[in-house]
């Protein structure tokens, strides 16, 4: 399986972006080296589609993102978004619009607070994505119990 | 016949091993892709869906223009100009 790490601070970095966006998805870049994700690097979410359940990141601040990772010495290792009030599992439309290699990183976002978060991979073949295993999220495991938490 | 330079992004730059940039012969856009997906074909699957168009999320520009707003695959390339293949990212919720 592969894995993605978060450093200090990312994991929270992308929760609290996605309540601060909720009823609407965030997204944004994961920046690092290797299996390392160093920053998550917000992005505004440009969708025509309705951003309750739609992002998009538009070529030229895709464009962006690729320059800050050089910026920050690193590279563009994936992206992440919010699922508002829906499971931290890839959709069909995600499947549809993945790119190979990346990490997809979705929180999902239930009535405001932030839950759980994945990572997920595409397979080379397009058919699905490959669950990767997602380390640095301490906050994971005690989401269900402790919501106000990440208030 | 001269070769355009292709600029790849970071998820397709393992199937161009690696390159940031690579090189391909053709008279328009869609004469440089083909010998791009020619030479690299794992590239395929990603840039073109099954009908053998483009993919929605795929943009492809010549020098800073979007071909959408020029001749879309029939854009001519001129000795010079540089082609970028710059995706979009999207997703969400069912």
């Amino acid at each position: 399986m592969r894995r993605c790490d978060l450093s200090a601070g990312v994991a929270n970095a992308i929760r609290r972006h996605g309540e601060e966006t909720f009823p609407h998805e965030c997204c944004g870049a994961l920046v690092g080296t290797g299996d390392e994700v160093t920053a998550a690097v917000p992005l505004p979410n440009t969708t025509e589609e309705g951003p309750r359940r739609r992002f998009l990141v538009r070529p030229s601040d895709y464009r962006t993102a690729e320059q800050q990772a050089a910026a920050l010495g690193g590279d563009l290792l994936g992206f992440y978004h919010s699922h508002p009030d829906h499971p931290a599992r890839p959709s069909q439309f995600d499947l549809d619009h993945a790119w190979p290699t990346f990490a997809y990183v979705i929180v999902s976002v239930m009535s405001g607070a932030a839950r759980d978060m994945t990572v997920w991979f595409l397979k080379e073949d397009r058919s699905s994505f490959d669950e990767g295993t997602l380390n640095g999220d301490n906050e994971n495991s005690d989401s269900d119990t402790a919501p106000a938490v990440h208030r | 016949m001269a070769t355009t330079k292709i600029l790849i992004p970071t998820p397709l730059r393992p199937y161009t091993d690696k390159q940031e940039a690579v090189e391909a012969h053709g008279a328009t856009i869609g004469e440089l892709l083909a010998d791009l997906t020619k030479r690299h074909s794992g590239l395929k699957a990603h840039l073109y869906n099954e009908q053998g168009k483009l993919r929605s999320f795929v943009n492809v520009y010549l020098n800073d223009e979007d071909i959408r707003y020029l001749q879309k695959e029939q854009t001519p390339v001129s000795p010079g100009d540089t082609v970028s293949i710059i995706p979009s990212v999207a997703g969400g919720r069912n």
